[in-house]
């Protein structure tokens, strides 16, 4: 009996598709249930932000980071307040960097539970989608809290923030991370150690660490692969220098270093780092300080150009601006940690089955706002 | 439950008709109460699956606002309202689709839930009709449904159903073979295929307190209810075996093209099935209407109250599968049948076969 010869056949996964985390479209070439090549299409979420920031104030483009990456608004805002602020060689006080340690730190916590539940969802894991919500809905309460505002915030601002902490909030941070500190062991219970769910990511789409280095990707996804690079630590920006955590990498533990297990497993462990930083900067934030002190009136940086980079959920999230002196941004370009991590579904899900690959695309935790802008 | 029907219709109220229109009078009074038990459940089950996977979730699940026709009072009139959306809801057929298929596909998948229903015994006596081949004619019959499914992933003329309905043919067809070599053991043990003879086997104790059920007559049959229950949840397509309509990878698989009244039919038949596998793996293994403590409690009401029980816990476990578990990967799925239950399959049957001759 000969070999029977199937045909490839193209198909087309989303823009409107359960697991695609946003409106990515990809298509792709089946062999039965192997994936011969993916090819991701972007841009149906494209909004022009890059070219927005050059027709408004600097304070006025602020609003528009919320809206790349809308997981984790913090860490945008605050990406972009410490770039213009090194543009314009502010300082700012000392409370407002750990308060915004702290809302970063909080929205990290936030992003990772919606990356590890949505994950769980691409494997078929309903129920630890709800935990994980459950979870971050506490969160988006202090938020509310804080700034009035559950996904976009607005609020750190350059030079300070928008608003100085409610009463009672401190006492109910310290509340919130006592109650998750312990409570991340049930998503390792219910998820993390399930045996279906190691059998289906253990060992899958295996990014190795020079694959990695060379598409750029970092963040959690890097990390998973089993290098030690964290921005907070190795480029620190704000007060993240006198804070004391641990850079979680991929071990390998149930199959290779840098499969989809070990990058869900980095958010895990992030967690809990997060947590612990989050203790800390509240213990040693001080009490006393106008957070509007280092705003200023007016925002116009002088001459020049500026590349900053920080460590947002994702990665390596960079602002570079060029400044004409001007009240705008004369250029304003902004590095996507998702769109390299998205860069390298081909390498690594080629080969795999459908499910699979729907799998690693979920692992390497993408958030098409901020890849298409 | 047809012949007590066709004898009392003769003699009464029908003794001068023509003996074929007592004989479809009969049928259809027999059929609509296994319809109305269809509907009934198959509302009553998506009511309990939302319920407990909130509770599993840490929700509430539907919460209706007490008086009122929003949903009733803890959302009891939830999936009333549900069925009469799917009833009025638009029927659309796609335009590229094959048109007989399409519609053809949801009535065969229905009609095989439905014609299985015929043999199961809820109690002593309530009973479509108690034939010799019992349980094989559940057996043929509950494969029925792959055929509908296929139909529908074909003709829906859609990439996702394709893959859905194919991923389906070869799981269902796959996981029928320990299924049903697990019951052989029972069978074999019983020497009849009738389904009140099978659950009549069961009755008395082991070693004084233990019921005689099949699940604790021997470790082979032991080891075959977990066979068969496993299977019987992959054929039925639920989570952790749902590859037939992920609804993460497929959209939903091989019904992503139906709406309306027409998907109904699937979801219909799909809580049929689970009721099916359930109650046949409760009559098989745990002895069907008979009691928990053998003696008390045996009448028949009580048979249907315990058929009901184990049926319903049993149907409680898949609902706590799907909500616990994540789903397996095709070739993973294909390697515990064939690699694992298959072998076990038949390790219990002859196991079962030298039980039964030099240990009994």
């Amino acid at each position: 009996m000969g070999i029977v010869h199937g045909e490839e056949m193209v198909l087309n996964i989303g823009p409107q598709h359960p697991s695609t985390h946003g409106v990515l479209r990809m298509k792709v070439r089946t062999d039965g249930e192997i994936l011969t090549q993916i090819t991701p299409i972007i841009g149906y979420l494209h909004r022009c932000f890059e070219k927005h920031c050059e027709n408004v104030t600097y304070q006025q483009c602020l609003p528009y980071t919320d809206r790349c990456d809308y997981i984790a608004s913090m860490n945008n805002n605050f990406g972009y307040a410490v770039a213009v602020e090194r543009l314009m060689g502010i300082e700012v006080p000392e409370k407002v960097e750990y308060i915004r340690i702290i809302v970063a730190e909080l929205n990290r916590i936030a992003s990772h539970q919606l990356a590890i539940g949505t994950f769980g969802l691409d494997v078929g894991a309903f129920t630890p989608f709800l935990y994980c919500f459950r979870d971050r809905e506490r969160i988006l309460d202090l938020f509310e809290m804080l700034c009035g505002s559950r996904l976009l915030y607005n609020y750190i601002w350059v030079g300070g923030l928008s608003h100085d902490l409610p009463a009672g909030f401190v006492e109910k941070v310290y509340e919130f991370i006592d109650y998750f500190e312990p409570n991340i062991q049930e998503y390792n219970d219910i998820l993390t150690f399930n045996k279906i769910f190691i059998e289906r990511t253990a060992d899958v789409g295996v990014l190795p660490e020079d694959v990695a280095i060379s598409y750029g990707v970092t963040g959690p996804n890097l990390r998973g692969s089993g290098v030690k690079w964290d921005l907070r630590r190795h480029d620190p920006y704000s007060v993240y220098d006198k804070l004391d955590f641990d850079i979680p990498v991929g071990t390998g533990a149930m199959g290779t270093v840098g499969d989809c297990w070990d990058r869900y497993y980095v958010r895990i462990r992030e967690m809990e780092e997060s947590a612990k930083i989050i203790r800390q900067a509240l213990d040693q934030m001080p009490v006393e300080g106008d957070i509007r002190e280092a705003v200023p009136k007016r925002v116009r940086p002088p001459k020049g150009s500026i590349y900053v980079r920080t460590e947002s959920p994702r990665g390596e999230l960079g602002y570079y601006i060029i400044s004409d002196g001007k009240p705008k941004p004369f250029r304003l370009h902004m590095r996507s940690p998702a769109l390299t991590a998205l860069s390298v579904i081909d390498e690594i899900g080629r080969g795999w089955m459908l499910s699979d690959v729907l799998a690693i695309l979920g692992s390497l935790d993408i958030v098409l706002g901020e890849i298409d802008r | 439950m047809v012949d007590y029907l066709i004898e009392i219709l003769s003699r009464g109220l029908m003794s001068n008709v023509h003996p074929v229109v007592v004989f479809i009078t009969a049928g259809i009074l027999t059929a609509l109460p296994i319809f109305l038990f269809m509907a009934f459940f198959a509302l009553a089950a998506v009511y309990a699956e939302r319920k407990v996977s909130a509770f599993m979730q840490d929700r509430l699940g539907p919460m209706g606002q007490g008086a009122g026709f929003h949903a009733g009072k803890w959302g009891l009139l939830q999936t009333v309202a549900d069925a009469i959306k799917l009833v009025i809801k638009e029927d659309i057929i796609p335009a590229k689709a094959d048109r007989k298929l399409f519609i053809l596909a949801p009535f065969i998948v229905f009609v095989g839930a439905f014609i299985t229903y015929v043999a199961l015994p809820f109690n002593q006596v309530i009973m479509a009709a108690d034939f010799n081949i019992g349980i094989f004619y559940i057996l043929a019959m509950a494969s029925l449904g792959v055929i509908g499914i296929i139909l529908a992933g074909y003709g829906s003329n859609n990439k996702w159903s394709l893959y859905g309905a194919m991923r389906s043919a070869a799981q269902i067809v796959s996981y029928e073979i320990p299924a049903a070599l697990s019951i052989l053991t029972v069978i074999m043990l019983v020497g009849s295929l009738e389904m009140q003879e099978i659950i009549m086997a069961q009755s008395g104790t082991i070693w004084g307190f233990l019921p005689n059920w099949f699940i604790f007559n021997n470790p082979f049959t032991f080891l075959a209810f977990f066979i068969y229950f496993i299977s019987g949840v992959a054929e039925v397509n639920r989570t952790p075996f749902d590859l037939p309509e992920t609804e993460s990878e497929l959209v939903a698989g091989f019904h992503t093209e139906y709406s309306g009244i027409r998907w109904g039919f699937f979801f219909l038949a799909e809580y049929a099935y689970v009721f099916i596998v359930a109650a046949v793996a409760s009559i098989v293994f745990l002895g069907g209407w008979q009691s928990l403590i053998p003696g008390i409690m045996a009448g028949s009401v009580w048979g249907l109250f315990w058929f009901f029980a184990k049926t319903g816990f049993l149907f409680f476990v898949m609902m706590w599968f799907r909500w616990t578990f994540p789903r397996l990967r095709v070739d993973q799925l294909m390697r515990v049948c064939w690699k694992f239950f298959l072998p076990f399959a038949f390790i219990n049957i002859l196991g079962v076969g030298i039980w039964d001759l030099f240990i009994r």
